[in-house]
C-alpha cells in the first residue's frame, strides 16, 4: 500500500494535482482508498457537519476536491435538462462559480438515478464533466469553458433510457468516455485539449454503468481496464487497441478495484486477476462467490477485500486466497461505494445513514453512525481531513471541528 | 451577425465580437471547430455586460453546440459583472425576451438573467408569456395561472376557477402541469380530453406477428416494410397476416400489440395510420416506446432504436419531419424480446404529431383527396 501512495504522490504532482486531492470517481487510485488520517469516527451531526449547502439540482455523482475547491455536478429544470457544474469553497461551502448548460442528449432516466450520474474527473488544471445525456464539458478550474461535446448528437443511438452512469477516467494523458448502451455502444479516447476523438471503439451492445480502472505498468505507461458484461478488456489508452481480454463475463453495475497489480472483478461473485507488470496479460488468481458485491463496488485495503451484498452485509475476504474472513451486518441498501481512510470504512446507505466500520477490529465493528436524512447514492470524496457527500438536494462536508 | 444593431461598443469591437461568435457557430459534430471556439470564447468572455444581447442574438439559428458555447460566455460575463458590482442591461435583455422572432432558448436565458437581478421585473413579465414559443417561458405563465385558479377554487368561485384552469390547460405543454390542471378540472366536475390535448394518434391498422427470434426481427425486412398497402397480405410467424383495424381508448394513446395478438414474446408487429395535413409543414413525430422500434413517414425511414425495456415516457423520442399536404403514411415497427420478467410484458407505443413546442397538430377531418384538391 505504501508503495502505491508514494507512486500516486509523484504522479499527482506531475500532472497538476496535489496529495490530498480527490480527482475522480473513487479517488486518486480509482479504488476508494485514501491516505487521509484523522477523519471523525464517532460521528455527531452537531460536531462534525462543517457545512451543508443546497444544490440547484439532483445528482449522484461524487464531489471532487482540488486544493481548497470542491467541484460537483447537478441536473435541474422540469426536464432535467439544465446541466450544472459548481465550484465551492472547501472552507465554508460558498459558491465560487456555477455554470449551467443545456442538455443536448436524452434526459430520460430511471427515477432513482439522475442526469448528473457520472462523476467528473480532473487533472488538476481542467475539469471534465459528463452527464447521462452524454454531454461533456471541459472547463478550467475557474469555470471558463474550454470545449464541449454532445455525443448523443454525434451518435444518435448512444443513449440509455434508464440513464448512463460510467464516470470519466484519465489514462495515459487521454480522457476516456464510456458510452456503453444497448444500441450504439462505444468507448472513446478524447484529446484533453479539444475534446476530439483520438480513437473510438465499438463496445458490447449492452447497458453498462461501470467505470474503468487504470493500471500503471512497470514501464510507467498506463493501461485502461474496461469492464462490461463480456468481462474485462485491457485497452491501450493511446490508440484503443485491446491488449488482452478476460472473457468470462462481469457485472455491469459495480466496478472493479485495482490494488497492488491485482484487479478484483465483480465476475462470478468476485474474481481476482493478477495483471502482468507490462500490461500485456493476466492470470486468474482466485474466484469467490461468497464475496459477490451488489451495487457498491468492492474495496481493497491492506491485505483485505471488502464487498457489500444486497442484504447490506459487509463481507471481508483475504486478498491472497479470496477466503471469507468475517461478515458484519450493516444498515443498507447501498447505492454508493464505500471509501477507506485511516483504517476505517465509510459508507452511506440510501436513506442517508453513514456508517463507519473500524477495520482494525478482528471482525469489523461499527464505530460511528450519523443520519443525514436524505437519499444518498454517491461515493464520498475524502480530502484534507474531511468527507464530502451529496444527495439530490445538498452537499455536506463532514470533518472534525479542528479542521473546519 | 446582429451585433451592430444595438452594440454599445465601437465598430472594431463589434467586428471582433461578430468574428468570435462566428467561430462558435462554426462548431460541428465530434468536436470539429472546438479549438477555434475555445479561443473565441476566451475573447468573448472578456467583454462587458453590453455584449450580452449580441451574444444572445448569436444563438438564433445556432446548433446546440454553439448555443452552449455562447451560454458559457454569457454566464461568465454576467457572473463577473455582478461580482464586481456592475449591472446587467435589463432593458435590452427585456426587449430581447419580448421579441419572439428570437429563438426560444436565448429568450429563456434572457429571462433567467432578468430574474437573477430583478425578480420583480421578471414577475411583471410572466403573464405575457402564456402561449410563448419557449416551453420554459410558457411554463412560468401556466404556473402563475394555476396558482390563481387554485386560489379561486379555494375561495369558492368555481366558474372563474374553471375558466382559468381551461386557459392554463390550453397553454400547458409539460406533462406535470397538464396532469395537475386536468386533475383539478375533473375535481370541479369538468371533462378533459387529454388524448386530444396531446394529439395522440388513436386509429391504426396493425399487421403481425412476425418473428423476433434472437432479436433478429429489428433488422429483418418483413412484408409491411416492402409494401404497406392495406390490401396486402404477408407471411407472418403463424401463417398469412393481413392488416386489421385497431383503435385505442387509452387516454395517453397507448397502442398495445398485446391486445390483438396476446402476450407474445420474440415477435415483431407493425402499425400504420394516415395523417392528413392541411399544408406542407415541418412537424415532430413524438414517440414513447420501450420496445425496439423503427418508424417511417411516407416510406422514408425516420429513425430506429434497438433498446428493450429500459423505460418509456411521453415524448421520449422527438423526431423532426416534414409533412406534405394531404395524406401522410406513418408506419411503426415494434419488436418484443425474449425477457420474461413482469416488467417486460409491454409491447406497445404511443405517438403524436406536434410542432416544436409540443402543441398538437391534428389530422384533418377532411379526407385526403379533399385536402389534396384544395
Amino acid at each position: 500500500m505504501k508503495k502505491i501512495i508514494v507512486t500516486f504522490t509523484f504522479a499527482a504532482l506531475a500532472n497538476g494535482l496535489a496529495a490530498g486531492d480527490w480527482p475522480g470517481f473513487r479517488g486518486p487510485l480509482g479504488n476508494g482508498v485514501s491516505d487521509e488520517v484523522g477523519l471523525p469516527v464517532a460521528l455527531d451531526a452537531k460536531k462534525h457537519i462543517a457545512w451543508r449547502i443546497d444544490l440547484p439540482g439532483r445528482g449522484l455523482s461524487s464531489p471532487l476536491v482540488v486544493g481548497d475547491r470542491v467541484f460537483v455536478t447537478a441536473s435541474g429544470g422540469t426536464r432535467q435538462d439544465r446541466l450544472q457544474i459548481l465550484c465551492l469553497n472547501a472552507a465554508d461551502g460558498s459558491v465560487i462559480w456555477q455554470r449551467q448548460f443545456w442538455a443536448m442528449g436524452s434526459t430520460m432516466c430511471h427515477n432513482k438515478t439522475s442526469i448528473a450520474g457520472p462523476t467528473p474527473v480532473t487533472d488538476g488544471r481542467r475539469l471534465f464533466a459528463i452527464f447521462s445525456s452524454n454531454d461533456l464539458f471541459c472547463l478550467d478550474l475557474d469555470g471558463n469553458l474550454q470545449w464541449l461535446r454532445g455525443m448523443t448528437l454525434d451518435y444518435p443511438n448512444a443513449r440509455n433510457s434508464l440513464g448512463m452512469a460510467s464516470s470519466l477516467v484519465l489514462a495515459g494523458g487521454v480522457l476516456v468516455a464510456q458510452v456503453e448502451n444497448d444500441s450504439e455502444s462505444f468507448t472513446a479516447g478524447l484529446d484533453k485539449q479539444n475534446g476530439m476523438n483520438l480513437w473510438r471503439v465499438d463496445r458490447p451492445k449492452s447497458a453498462n454503468w461501470t467505470t474503468a480502472t487504470v493500471q500503471k505498468t512497470v514501464s510507467g505507461t498506463e493501461m485502461l481496464l474496461l469492464q462490461s458484461g463480456r468481462g474485462i478488456h485491457a485497452v491501450n489508452p493511446k490508440n484503443g487497441k485491446v491488449a488482452w481480454h478476460y472473457a468470462d463475463g462481469a457485472s455491469t453495475i459495480p466496478s472493479s478495484a485495482l490494488a497492488d497489480g491485482v484487479l478484483y472483478v465483480p465476475s462470478h461473485g468476485l474474481t481476482a486477476l493478477e495483471l502482468a507488470d507490462d500490461g500485456r496479460s493476466f492470470k486468474q488468481k482466485w474466484r469467490s462467490s461468497r464475496l459477490r458485491p451488489d451495487t457498491a463496488s468492492p474495496l481493497v485495503h491492506r491485505d483485505r477485500i471488502y464487498s457489500l451484498n444486497s442484504a447490506g452485509v459487509l463481507t471481508c475476504g483475504d486478498i491472497d486466497s479470496g477466503k471469507r474472513l468475517w461478515q458484519l451486518r450493516l444498515d443498507g441498501p447501498f447505492g454508493g461505494s464505500p471509501v477507506v481512510a485511516d483504517n476505517h470504512l465509510y459508507v452511506f446507505n440510501e436513506e442517508g445513514m453513514v456508517q463507519v466500520v473500524d477495520l482494525s477490529s478482528p471482525e469489523g465493528r461499527i464505530a460511528g453512525e450519523m443520519d443525514l436524512g436524505e437519499m444518498i447514492q454517491c461515493s464520498p470524496a475524502v480530502s484534507n481531513g474531511a468527507l464530502y457527500v451529496r444527495s439530490n438536494r445538498r452537499i455536506w462536508k463532514i470533518a472534525r471541528k479542528t479542521q473546519l | 451577425m446582429a451585433a451592430l444593431g444595438f452594440a454599445p461598443f465601437g465598430q472594431a469591437a463589434a467586428n471582433e465580437l461578430d468574428k468570435s461568435v462566428a467561430a462558435l457557430r462554426a462548431v460541428g459534430g465530434e468536436g470539429q471547430g472546438n479549438t477555434a471556439a475555445g479561443r473565441a470564447l476566451q475573447r468573448l468572455a472578456k467583454g462587458g455586460a453590453g455584449t450580452l444581447p449580441a451574444l444572445l442574438a448569436g444563438m438564433d439559428g445556432a446548433n446546440p453546440f454553439a448555443a452552449n458555447y455562447l451560454r458559457g460566455a454569457v454566464e461568465v460575463i454576467a457572473g463577473n459583472t455582478l461580482a464586481k458590482g456592475g449591472e446587467l442591461p435589463l432593458v435590452e435583455l427585456g426587449e430581447f425576451l419580448l421579441n419572439r422572432s428570437h429563438d426560444a432558448k436565448p429568450r429563456a436565458l434572457a429571462f433567467e438573467l432578468i430574474r437573477r437581478v430583478d425578480a420583480e421585473a421578471a414577475e411583471q413579465l410572466i403573464p405575457g408569456l402564456l402561449g410563448d414559443p419557449s416551453v420554459d417561458l410558457r411554463r412560468e405563465a401556466v404556473a402563475r395561472l394555476l396558482g390563481q385558479a387554485e386560489g379561486l377554487a379555494k375561495a369558492g368561485n368555481k366558474p372563474a376557477s374553471v375558466l382559468l384552469y381551461r386557459q392554463a390547460l390550453d397553454a400547458a405543454r409539460d406533462l406535470d402541469q397538464i396532469k395537475s390542471i386536468s386533475g383539478a378540472l375533473r375535481e370541479l366536475g369538468r371533462k378533459v380530453n387529454l388524448t386530444r390535448h396531446f394529439g395522440f394518434l388513436v386509429d391504426w391498422q396493425m399487421a403481425g406477428p412476425f418473428h423476433n427470434k434472437d432479436r433478429a426481427g429489428f433488422e429483418s425486412v418483413f412484408g409491411p416494410e416492402k409494401n404497406s398497402e392495406l390490401s396486402a397480405s404477408y407471411d407472418g410467424m403463424d401463417g398469412k397476416v393481413k392488416w386489421q383495424g385497431y383503435s385505442t381508448g387509452d387516454e395517453y394513446g397507448m397502442v398495445d400489440f398485446n391486445k390483438p395478438y396476446g402476450d407474445l414474446k420474440e415477435v415483431t408487429g407493425y402499425a400504420q395510420t394516415e395523417f392528413v395535413s392541411g399544408i406542407d409543414r415541418p412537424a415532430e413525430l413524438r414517440l414513447g416506446c420501450k420496445n425496439a422500434w423503427k418508424i417511417w413517414l411516407n416510406g422514408e425511414l425516420i429513425f430506429g432504436r434497438d433498446e428493450y425495456h429500459r423505460g418509456m415516457r411521453i415524448d421520449q423520442y422527438k423526431l423532426p419531419v416534414q409533412l406534405k399536404k394531404g395524406g401522410n403514411t406513418i408506419l411503426v415497427k415494434a419488436c418484443q424480446n425474449e425477457q420474461v420478467e413482469d416488467w417486460t410484458v409491454q409491447w406497445q407505443f404511443q405517438l403524436r404529431v406536434c410542432d416544436a413546442t409540443g402543441t398538437a397538430i391534428r389530422s384533418s377531418t377532411k379526407k385526403n383527396r379533399e385536402v389534396a384538391a384544395q
